[in-house]
């Protein structure tokens, strides 16, 4: 696979996002209780870049802020602080609305669970169609109709699928359905959420070679969204680690895995389980992630490191060179 | 490594499991036969509906109507378990067999706290009093490792988290100290670094008791670093069983070549997966003869019409023609073609 997209311009910018969720008790009961709001940063500064026609890769445990970040990229969300751009239109300022509107037809987004995502009641020809006529891509039945079957091809269905409905098919059929809904506006900029978690892996691996081939077919864009690592480091040409809400780590996709560089990235690398680590000891994981809503001084990583020292509990570190550490910053770890 | 000459803790033969609907009866498990051998960790991995976990209810007798245990056998420690009443039947599930689900949430009550719930499974197996099942309810909590025990054991369960949970519902496996456990998606619902705390404290627990275990899950992950040995499944039957290194690295069965080269991982090429065309049939519609045949690039005529039995390949068993001693030239297959 040779995937040379490091020249390419960016294609999404994303700068010093943040989400903050107010989950704060009702008005009366903090009256009564004399609790205070509270609010939960699910996304703290995040900032990144994507070009055009590559993988980028968001991992994460639960409660990392992933989900949000594809949310607000979209703007299915809106951003707390931070800006999204997307081919130099910025998704929130009030002013490029117009231009924005123009955007939309180019970015889709598919989500984790394909059960939930088509709308039960509806063939899946009209499912597929929805774009198209809301856009006014093709005119008239006919060729609405063709370009149906010709997309249903192109995910590796049959176009006589068309009549019929979601629950006639499988998960990863209703995937493909997703695909084929997602690139029916002509998208070249995909979201994906978590795509094959709900999918037993001999057909996680059908959609994930279809997503490979489709990218190599029509020069799309992803921005991948998973927790699973080695789903990632399969189609990945950059990641991101994000630790409670903030990016911890940004590398190419070979190297997070040759040559790791955040504590935390080494210890999530360390935990999976793999089928090329038969009978092979590991070292044991430290603690869990703490409660978001009362996150830890500076370094939010810092109670679970074994790099810690007195700065990381003080201040939060900045992503210099693509990590976040001060330990490594200061040049306190060996390369690995 | 399990002893290899002691008789199998748990011992399962020919086990048949049917669910009689209206539209026909469908077989969720076609005579199933392994073993586990005493401090062994057998994993079972399958897709979805490829019966991992009605294996699990069988052998503790959970099956609901409609459905039924059809045929077969299951012996723990040489003594039949699949026939006994339902007041005997109780005073083998949780007492000499362990239960660990996949959700901790569901395992636990939410409206008592641990310590109630501990003690009254301890209490209820054993002739303890309340001091001393409370006492012992404390040792199990450290021995899951569960910090300070003696004041958390006082918690509510939603006072937990996800991962502390499944250790406490561990905990409640093992209060009445049984032989087997059974273990059904245990880290599923977890994190990967909890995941990984959680594996390491099962094996840790079947090395130092000697406990066996019936790992089933999905991930071929876990079952490689935990396993010992595992078993395949594939549409109720077992497609290969052995060591689970065999198995992982030089898979026999196309299925199981299928399985693992499907599965991304992290070392190695990032290459196309391997693609299994289609997917697990549905029960009331196996294929005949090899219940894999539709979805096998090296099926053959007999293949179609004639089921494949496991027969020893090496130390371990394949479900498959292609290891089959070509036996009289298949009549069968001739009738077929």
């Amino acid at each position: 696979m040779s995937r040379t997209t490091a020249d390419e311009p960016a294609l999404v910018e994303v700068r010093d996002l943040k989400r903050v969720f107010d989950v704060s008790k009702p008005w009366l009961n903090r009256v009564i209780e004399r609790a205070p709001r509270q609010f939960l940063k699910a996304v703290d500064g995040v900032s990144f870049e994507i070009r055009k026609g590559e993988t980028f890769a968001l991992v994460g445990e639960s409660g990392s802020g992933k989900s949000t970040v594809a949310r607000m990229v979209v703007g299915l969300l809106p951003p707390t602080a931070g800006t999204v751009t997307i081919d130099g239109v910025s998704m929130n300022d009030a002013a490029a609305a117009e231009e924005r509107q123009r955007l939309r037809r180019r970015i889709q987004m598919i989500f984790q669970d394909p059960y939930a995502s088509l709308n039960p009641r509806w063939r899946v020809g009209r499912i597929i169609a929805e774009p198209i006529r809301a856009f006014r891509l093709v005119d008239g039945e006919a060729a609405i109709e063709a370009r149906v079957g010709d997309l249903l091809t192109l995910v590796g269905l049959h176009p006589a699928d068309r009549v019929k409905f979601p629950h006639e098919f499988s998960g990863g059929q209703r995937q493909r359905i997703a695909i084929a809904r997602a690139l029916a506006s002509d998208a070249e900029f995909i979201v994906c959420d978590e795509p094959t978690s709900a999918l037993d892996v001999s057909v996680q691996a059908q959609i994930l070679n279809l997503m490979r081939d489709l990218q190599e077919r029509l020069g799309l864009t992803y921005l991948f969204i998973s927790h699973n690592l080695a789903v990632v480091r399969h189609m990945a040409s950059r990641i991101g680690v994000m630790y409670l809400g903030r990016l911890v780590e940004v590398s190419e996709g070979k190297s997070l895995f040759s040559a790791p560089r955040h504590p935390y990235t080494r210890m999530l690398l360390d935990a999976v389980p793999d089928v090329a680590m038969v009978g092979k000891a590991r070292e044991a994981v430290k603690g869990e992630i703490p409660n978001p809503i009362a996150p830890p001084s500076g370094c939010t990583f810092h109670p679970r490191c074994p790099l810690v020292f007195d700065r990381c509990r003080l201040e939060s570190p900045p992503v210099i060179d693509g990590v976040a550490c001060h330990a490594v910053q200061a040049g306190r770890v060996a390369a690995a | 490594m399990p002893p290899e000459d002691a008789a199998p803790v748990l011992s399962v033969r020919d086990l048949t499991v049917e669910f009689v609907t209206r539209r026909g009866t469908l077989r969720a498990l076609d005579r199933i036969s392994f073993d586990v051998a005493r401090g062994e960790v057998l994993g079972v991995v399958g897709e979805s509906g490829a019966g991992k976990s009605v294996t699990g209810s069988a052998i503790i007798g959970l099956i609901d109507p409609p459905g039924r245990i059809a045929g077969g056998e299951v012996r723990l420690a040489g003594e039949r378990i699949d026939d006994l009443p339902d007041e005997a039947m109780r005073k083998v599930r949780g007492k000499r067999i362990g239960m660990i689900f996949q959700d901790p949430l569901t395992s636990l009550n939410p409206l008592y706290r641990i310590s109630e719930q501990l003690i009254e499974t301890i209490q209820v197996h054993t002739d303890l009093d309340a001091t001393q099942a409370r006492a012992r309810a404390i040792a199990l909590l450290d021995e899951v490792g569960i910090p300070a025990p003696e004041k958390r054991i006082d918690s509510y369960p939603h006072q937990f988290s996800g991962g502390m949970r499944q250790r406490v519902v561990i905990a409640l496996a093992l209060c009445a100290e049984p032989e087997f456990i059974i273990a059904d998606e245990p880290t599923t619902a977890l994190d990967v670094s909890v995941q990984a705390q959680i594996i390491a404290l099962i094996k840790t627990l079947c090395r130092e008791r000697g406990t066996s275990v019936m790992l089933v899950t999905h991930d071929m992950g876990v079952i490689a670093e935990t396993a010992d040995r595992v078993a395949v499944m594939y549409a109720g039957r077992i497609a290969e069983i052995g060591p689970v290194r065999d198995v992982v690295k030089e898979p026999l069965h196309p299925y199981a070549q299928g399985l693992m080269g499907a599965i991304p991982s992290l070392e190695g090429e990032t290459t196309r997966l391997v693609q299994i065309p289609g997917s697990m049939p549905r029960l009331s519609a196996i294929p005949s003869g090899c219940a894999f045949n539709p979805r096998c690039g090296q099926a053959f005529a007999r293949c179609h019409v004639e089921r494949p039995e496991l027969v020893a390949v090496g130390d371990r068993k394949v479900a498959c023609h292609l290891y089959d001693e070509p036996r009289r030239s298949g009549a069968g297959a001739e009738i077929a073609a």
